[in-house]
């Protein structure tokens, strides 16, 4: 066996100090080493989005990624998605996926929630298009995507009164 | 009836998103069993060949390998799985049955077959050991050619039969033949529905895990069936089905080949973990799930359709070949439904269909979303499209004249259905369906002027229209069974697991009406065998009919016992009560008033004696089984447009009108319909699996099979109507499916207006941008050639 890397990477505001194989891709240590299983994985080769996460603040696919290259970074996952805003116990974003039934199955929706985080943060009011353009990314089977439109309309707009 | 109330028919939000939506949901790879061991299997390279030797050696030897196994470990546990849908008693048919084994012995006969196990501490591990293996093998010609498969000189899938031919099946109503000479116009055409994976994004999974002192196995799997899956594993390996638990927790979709059961893996990681007593755990990638796990749907039709000179049908004649893969472990279902839905919406006195069923060396064929559906309707909808044309009447008109109408229901075709019933329509009014899609979609208005607009724009814009009918909700039964505890919580479990489509929902919505609790506060557990275990799973568009209405009916009989008990109580007459806000009183009495957490109390005495008759606490568990399948119905219309340069669509516009009886959650059903046309389009436009002539698949990724994207998908405005079904108290129908099956049939005919100027004809699905531009070099090569003859 390969021998272990030490790697210290902060997740969700935590540090984890861990050695692990060289080959260890980032998405099997967030599910299997940290157990943050929110994080899902679909295809493994970079198409699907399941497991988009932020590393430091820019939506990435942890399943093209090694645990390695990580190292000395901040991660946030799904499961630390509520904790970006204060007060209610959820993210606007998780708030205006349920209300407008933006999921089903709720495979794909982390990878969607990550992916969207840094997009609304850069477009507070994006057309229906630069939002179609933004998903494009991530793949879901079950929705035909019509209510995550809806979710990134709603959620946009309640970002922007939150921020006023 | 509890078909209005304070929850049935209205959008409540899902109670299951809270977990979804922050990661706290638990899928089948989420589950962390100290001691867990992990499966990759060497899988065939060929898709047809004789194994000639296996050398495990390498591999054995690795650090962290626990156990390599083949075909020969299994012993007598090495058995084909069982026939999971045995064929209907049609009259004459024909029914080899040759079923998937766990470890390929002797021979190979599809691309991604197992044919060895590897067990290791990690699955990394794992897969190094499979590149370890080195399985020799002699090739056999691969049968990929649905038409070629059944000629003599064409090899064996199973030798020990005389052809590839795994079925033959010829049913009829009327007598065609006799109607044809009457016939003003007679069309015949070819037509041609290739394959596409169902492409869930959670690919397949499995835990199992063999307590040796407990004596009892413990199942995770993304199965659509976790009850029979349960009952078959007891009696494969000898336990009782009390030893046996199966769970499907949250399932990241399945769309129909995670009912599929007794897949090799299944019982590969059942057998390892009885043999080792340590958890086994095996996760499918993507690039497996392609060849592994199940897909649909080539057939190739002969079809000819009679109609008089107005139009009117007279008769259809079709005879179809239908690719089963490797093995047909699912039965005649898929080609029965083919055969049923040309029919379709209409009136058609006479009708022939002779279907063969053909092994390939392809992955086996079982249910997809639609089910064989989408074929029998395109090929009756493209039929009556090209009727029309030659009829010079429009498309709407010609299905306005041939539609059944509200009185012809129930309306029986004569034919045997998937479920063995004949295959009777209970209900519907197909006409105002499409009335309210031609109206929707402005219709005569883009006939009479929108269409010449943009043609004097160059702009290549097409429309389409078309019905379908979806028969849903078949038997036999399911049940459910819902507890009122002392403490107040209520709890409702089914035996029929989830797989995105909102049970958590729309199951508490329809039991909270009937006992006077809030939905919110009803635990709903699916899918898991330890709390309900009778009942067959979540599948042709059956969870809300079947397993609905068995709620409702254990909802009914919960209400009864409430009013036993508090009747009792309180000294009344039972219809002197009122059920509410999670009590029970006495009309007009306010202080006789009891929670049904104390009622359930006192149903549950400590001491003195239950009363005769009665049976202790708040529980009550009842089933539903239909006896046959309730009929949903609808219409799409879509406006294209065609860029002939790139031969990319764009959807201009996409209405539906749809009818599945009643609605429990109509948020729910119209997300239901959305992912079915995204679905649809898919299969429509973007997929199909491409398989060269060595039965390879050329497109295993996400990187080359297209899945429609939020680009591709446009917005889907949706219209609902509600014809009740009257073959369940509820008069629900199911929609799981419908949004998929029309929208090959409405893209062929849109396309086909959009490019009228290059008369080209579509008999094929999908479509995608070559082909569209073969059709049109094609017409135009054509067009050349009759006008050289012309001079
Ligand atoms: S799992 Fe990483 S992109 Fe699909
Ligand atoms: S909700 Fe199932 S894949 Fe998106």
């Amino acid at each position: 066996m390969a021998d272990l890397v030490a790697v210290s990477i902060t997740v969700n505001g935590k540090l984890y100090e861990k050695a692990v194989e060289p080959r260890l891709l980032l998405s099997d240590f967030l599910r299997h080493e940290l157990r943050l299983t929110g994080t899902h994985v679909g295809c493994e080769h970079g198409v699907c989005g399941a497991c988009t996460i932020l590393l430091d603040g820019k939506a990435v696919r942890s399943c093209l990624i090694f645990t390695i290259q990580a190292t000395g970074q901040e991660i946030l996952t799904i499961e630390g998605l509520a904790d970006l805003v204060e007060g209610p116990a959820w993210h606007p974003l998780q708030e205006a996926f349920r209300e407008t039934h933006g999921l089903q199955c709720g495979f794909c929706t982390p990878g969607f929630l990550m992916t969207l985080i840094p997009f609304l943060e850069e477009n507070p009011d994006p057309t229906e298009e630069e939002i179609r353009e933004a998903l494009s990314g991530n793949l879901c089977r079950c929705t035909g995507y019509q209510n995550i439109v809806k979710a990134v309309r709603m959620a946009a707009t309640a970002l922007k009164e939150g921020a006023k | 009836m509890g078909a209005s109330g304070k929850y049935f028919g209205k959008e409540m939000k899902r109670s299951e998103d809270q977990q979804l939506l922050t990661g706290k949901a638990l899928f089948v790879d989420d589950v962390d069993l100290p001691g867990t061991l992990h499966v990759a299997f060497y899988r065939s390279q060929s898709a047809h060949a004789r194994i000639v030797s296996i050398d495990t050696t390498a591999a054995k030897e690795r650090e962290g390998v626990v156990a390599v196994y083949t075909a020969e470990d299994m012993g007598e546990y090495w058995q084909p799985g069982p026939l999971l849908v045995p064929p209907p008693p049609v009259e004459g048919k024909i029914f080899h049955e040759r079923t998937q084994v766990p470890l390929a012995k002797g021979k190979v006969r599809q691309a991604g077959e197992p044919i060895v196990a590897v067990i290791a501490k990690s699955r990394y591990i794992a897969e190094d050991a499979v590149n370890d293996i080195m399985v020799e093998t002699e090739e056999i010609a691969a049968v990929v050619d649905l038409e070629k498969a059944l000629l003599p000189e064409t090899p064996l899938v199973h030798e020990d039969l005389e052809s590839n031919l795994a079925a033959h099946v010829i049913q009829q109503k009327g007598d065609y033949d006799s109607i044809r000479d009457k016939a003003d116009l007679l069309i015949s055409r070819k037509f041609h529905y290739d394959r596409g994976a169902a492409a869930a994004m959670e690919n397949r999974g499995i835990v199992a895990s063999w307590d040796e002192k407990a004596k009892e196995l413990v199942m995770w799997d993304t199965t659509q069936a976790p009850i029979p899956l349960r009952n078959g594993f007891a009696a494969m390996f000898g336990l009782s089905q009390h030893q046996v638990r199966v769970i499907a927790p949250f399932i990241g979709g399945a769309f129909g080949p995670k009912i599929m059961m007794f897949y090799p893996e299944e019982v590969v990681c059942v057998w390892a973990t009885m043999q080792l007593g340590r958890p086994i755990k095996w996760i499918e990638d993507r690039e497996e799930n392609f060849f592994a796990t199940t897909q649909e749907r080539l057939q190739i039709h002969n079809a000819e359709l009679a109609t008089t000179k107005d139009g009117i049908i007279l008769g259809v004649r079709d005879e179809f070949l239908h690719d089963t893969g490797a093995y047909d472990p699912y039965g005649l279902t898929l080609p029965i439904n083919s055969q049923c839905n040309v029919l379709a919406a209409y009136k058609v006195p006479n009708y022939y269909s002779d279907f063969k069923v053909v092994f390939t060396n392809k992955p086996i064929v079982t249910p997809v979303r639609g089910a064989g559906r989408q074929h029998g309707m395109f090929v009756m909808e493209r039929l009556l499209d090209i009727a029309a044309k030659e009829l010079g009447i429009s498309v709407v008109e010609i299905r306005r004249r041939n539609f059944l109408e509200k009185d012809d229901f129930p309306h029986n075709h004569e034919i045997l259905f998937q479920d063995f019933a004949p295959l009777v329509y209970d209900s519907g009014d197909y006409a105002p369906a499409l009335e309210s899609v031609v109206k929707a979609m402005g219709f005569e208005k883009f006939m009479s002027e929108e269409k010449a607009r943009y043609k004097a724009e160059g702009r290549h814009v097409g429309i389409g229209i078309v019905s379908y009918v979806e028969g849903t909700g078949i038997g036999p039964y399911e049940g459910a069974r819902i507890r009122i505890e002392p403490t107040g919580k209520v709890s409702l479990a089914t035996g029929v697991g989830t797989q995105g489509q909102g049970h958590f929902t729309v199951f508490p919505q329809i039991v909270a009406d009937q006992i006077g609790v809030p939905a919110e506060d009803i635990h709903t557990v699916t899918g898991d065998t330890r709390d309900f275990d009778w009942g067959t799973g979540t599948f042709a568009s059956r969870g809300a009919v079947v397993a609905g209405n068995a709620c409702h009916a254990a909802a009914l009989a919960l209400r009864k016992k409430i009013l036993l008990h508090a009747g009792r109580h309180f000294e009344v007459e039972e219809d002197q009560l009122e059920i509410g806000d999670s009590h029970v009183w006495v009309k007009g009495s306010p202080d006789k008033r009891i929670s049904l957490a104390d009622l359930a109390g006192l149903a549950n005495p400590h001491r003195g004696a239950v009363q005769p008759g009665t049976e202790p606490g708040l529980e009550a568990t009842a089933y539903f089984g239909p006896a046959s399948g309730s009929t949903a119905f609808g219409s799409h219309g879509v406006i294209l447009e065609v860029d002939p340069e790139t031969m990319m669509l764009k959807i201009l516009k996409y209405v539906v009108a749809h009818d599945c009886g009643r609605v429990i959650n109509p948020m729910i059903v119209e997300g239901q319909i959305h992912g079915g046309v995204a679905h649809g389009i898919g299969n429509a436009y973007y997929e199909q699996v491409h398989f060269d002539e060595n039965g390879q698949i050329q497109n295993a990724s996400f990187m080359d099979y297209l899945l429609p994207t939020a680009n591709d998908v446009p917005h889907i405005e949706c219209m609902h109507s509600e014809t009740p079904s009257p073959l369940n108290p509820l008069g629900i129908k199911g929609v799981g499916e419908a949004g998929a099956i029309p929208v090959g049939a409405v893209f062929a005919q849109a396309v086909e207006d959009a490019l009228s100027d290059y008369g080209i004809e579509v008999t094929e699905m999908p479509l995608s941008p070559n082909k569209l531009f073969e059709l049109m070099q094609k017409s135009r090569t054509t067009e050349s050639t009759e006008d050289t003859e012309g001079v």
